[in-house]
């Protein structure tokens, strides 16, 4: 009886130490993978950090000015001017006989019949 | 195991026949045996003891041994640490309001060269002065790499391109070190309230980086602190407000032949600087030098106008005056005043620009701008209850703005409160102060009356500060400084559907000798919009600048600042996202008749 305890308990440790090993090789492995990510995300920081001021850089008001100017008989655009606010009441909303959003409908378009006070719309 | 009895009947018998006591013979064995228990009861304690003792040495080793090793090996990271990793720039970013980039780092190369590695040392020379030919001299380098020196900085920032081409030379003794460099991708568009930075320590592999002016130097601290996990720092300027607000004020500081301008755009209830201006202006990329002593630092475009430039700012402070009479009770807007010039005060003579009659009501002081009822006026305040109005708008001190060079925008007070410089202050002679300052007191005025403090931080909601003027008082004298762009000096000024408010101001400049120039004079308007719910005001300030247009040069704000602020206006407006309002009715705007 005693004899058996003691090969079960031998047993027993080898077969720790065994799994004690292989968690000691797994983890230095996960380790090892860590800071090559980690080296990863800090090379791609820097390069986002680098994008960013590229990004910054090249849309700087200034440029983005000079480039509308450039373009402007094909974009047209010109500064925010006061004249642009609109009223709510100046928009044109769907008539209320549309479904709502989402509603599973037949019809593509939109049919002028269902503009209010003969508005065209839209 | 075999007891040895303690009477063995052997010698028992053998002592009785020998005529001797056999309890003797019990005795001996009784202690015998005690000895051999004493004996091994020693023994197991000497073991146990054994035992610790060697637990003991085996604990207090593992700690010495693990103490020594510690301090012996060279300090690392930890590897398995996972939250470190949010740094990757000693410092942090600078956002405007609205998260834009206005400063940031940018990771490029250094070149050294160690001669001692050369291969070929005069080709090295010859290539590197062929890639360099305006910092680099053939001459000199070769000098360097044939002689003693182990190390030489040969350039401290270099572009990708550049580092190739030094690369494609194939020398190993030329070799290059990561700098982190302070890259501004605006220029110049904020360049007063940046400031600069600068290289401090360097080192091969790195070099410190730190604020040398404006933001960068007040926050240092702040922005190189790691324990901020490289948050940016977010200003309360709005990048597309500062580049049109510049555009315009640029234009109009060339249309006036002006020597230089400031503007400040200031939110009323939360005193956040949305756009601040000093022109002329520099790239903070590549700083200029400050002038050398001696020189009038103004002239530099180092110098911030908007917060160091302290100047007599002329009739924009009669609005003071009369706001702290009305909320004293002594006038309300229609009580007439004396305007028969000239008044004389001692050997001073205090005139009007034109003659407006005898009496002018209060408003029309304001409207019409008549620096002898404005005096009048002061003269019923009071020295000291003047001083201490003024020191409640933050008129004794420098702005709290967080840049370094506030302290050094400090107003130049009278060195004694006497009645004349009393009546002269009231129209805003004899004490100087910047645009900032007046900024942030029209913003008092304008917002109900609450004390507002400048700040280049972005803020959460208005600061609600103490009361200095009652909302009555506020209401009033907003209704007045309407009334100036409706009906008086800043007709210019009066942008549609903004409800433009605003007191114009043409001081003459001092001269260094002592008296005034006649020809040269700082005009500014500061305005706020829209009058009906004053959020944001506007000061436009132009040195020495004129309009030209005419057959005599106009160099009153009226012709100068206020068309440059009406323009800015009307860019900006729309891009604060303010709805241009129909103006209400008069009779809407009418203050109530207690005050």
């Amino acid at each position: 009886m005693r004899g058996l305890l003691y090969v079960a308990s031998a047993l027993a440790v080898m077969a720790l130490a065994f799994w004690a090993y292989q968690e000691n090789y797994r983890t230095q492995a996960s380790i090892r993978a860590n800071s090559e990510v980690s080296r990863d995300i800090g090379r791609l920081r820097e390069t986002l950090s680098i994008l960013k001021a590229e990004w910054a850089y090249l849309n700087r008001p200034s440029r983005l000015a000079d480039l509308a100017e450039m373009n402007f008989d094909k974009l047209g655009l010109l500064p925010v001017e006061k004249t642009q606010f609109a009223r709510p009441d100046q928009l044109p909303y769907p008539p209320a006989g549309l479904a709502r959003v989402g509603a599973p409908v037949d019809l593509v378009g939109v049919v002028p019949q269902f503009a209010p006070d003969g508005e065209d719309w839209p | 195991m075999i007891r040895t009895p303690l009477r063995p009947l052997a010698r028992i018998l053998k002592a009785r026949e020998d005529g001797e006591d056999p309890g003797l013979i019990e005795r001996e064995n009784r202690r015998k045996r005690r000895d051999a228990d004493r004996d091994r009861k020693r023994l197991r304690a000497q073991g146990r003891l054994l035992v610790l003792g060697l637990c003991f040495f085996a604990a207090y080793a593992t700690i010495g041994v693990r103490m020594g090793i510690l301090a012996n090996v060279e300090p690392a990271e930890p590897k398995v640490a996972s939250a470190g990793q949010q740094i990757v720039t000693q410092r942090a970013d600078i956002t405007d309001r609205n998260g834009r980039i206005l400063a940031t780092n940018l990771v490029t190369r250094s070149l050294y060269a160690q001669p001692h590695l050369m291969v070929e040392p005069e080709r090295a020379a010859r290539e590197l002065a062929a890639l360099f030919p305006e910092e680099m001299d053939e001459e000199r380098l070769r000098g360097w790499f044939t002689g003693e020196r182990k190390f030489i900085w040969l350039r401290r920032q270099m572009s990708p391109e550049q580092m190739q081409a030094v690369h494609d030379i194939g020398e190993p003794g030329l070799l290059f070190g990561p700098r982190e460099m302070r890259l501004y991708p605006n220029g110049p568009l904020a360049a007063h309230i940046l400031g600069g930075s600068r290289f401090e320590k360097e080192d091969v592999n790195a070099a410190e980086v730190i604020g040398t002016a404006g933001v960068e130097k007040a926050f240092d601290e702040y922005l190189r602190d790691p324990s901020q996990g490289g948050a940016p720092l977010a200003l309360s300027l709005d990048m597309t407000v500062q580049s049109a607000a510049r555009e315009v004020l640029g234009g109009g500081m060339r249309l006036m032949n002006a020597r230089g301008a400031a503007a400040v755009l200031m939110d009323v209830h939360s005193g956040e600087v949305i756009s601040m201006l000093s022109l002329p202006d520099f790239d903070p990329n590549d700083r200029p030098r400050p002038l050398a002593s001696g020189n009038d630092p103004s002239e530099s475009p180092l110098f911030n106008r908007a917060v160091q430039g302290v100047y007599e700012l002329g009739s924009v402070f009669k609005i003071f005056a009369v706001a702290q009479a009305m909320e004293l009770g002594l006038v309300n807007p229609d009580t007439m005043i004396d305007t028969k010039g000239p008044l004389v005060w001692g050997r001073y003579r205090i005139r009007d620009f034109h003659d407006y009659g005898p009496s002018l009501s209060v408003k029309n002081v304001i409207v019409e701008s008549s620096n002898i009822g404005t005096a009048h006026i002061a003269m019923d305040i009071g020295a000291e209850r003047q001083e201490d109005f003024l020191a409640s708008l933050g008129f004794t001190t420098p702005t709290q703005i967080e840049m370094v060079e506030a302290p050094t925008g400090k107003p130049l007070l009278p060195p004694k409160w006497s009645e004349i410089s009393t009546m002269t202050i009231s129209y805003g002679h004899g004490l100087s102060a910047s645009p900032l300052h007046l900024a942030a007191a029209y913003s008092t005025i304008v917002n109900g009356g609450t004390r507002v403090h400048p700040t280049l931080v972005k803020q959460a909601g208005p600061q609600n500060g103490e009361r200095v003027i009652s909302e009555q008082t506020s209401r009033a004298a907003v209704d007045m400084l309407r009334a100036v762009v409706t009906e008086g000096t800043a007709s210019f000024g009066d942008v549609v559907g903004y409800e433009v408010a605003g007191k114009t101001g043409s001081a003459d400049k001092p001269k260094p000798t002592g008296g005034y120039y006649k020809d040269r004079v700082i005009a500014t308007f500061a305005s706020t919009f829209p009058a009906s719910d004053p959020k944001y005001v506007l000061i436009v300030t132009l040195d020495e600048g004129e309009d030209t247009i005419g057959s005599m040069p106009r160099r009153t704000a009226g012709w100068t600042a206020v068309p440059v602020a009406a323009a800015m206006i009307e860019r900006i407006a729309p891009l604060l996202g303010l709805r241009p309002a129909v103006e209400p009715s008069q009779e809407a705007a009418l203050i109530p008749a207690n005050l």
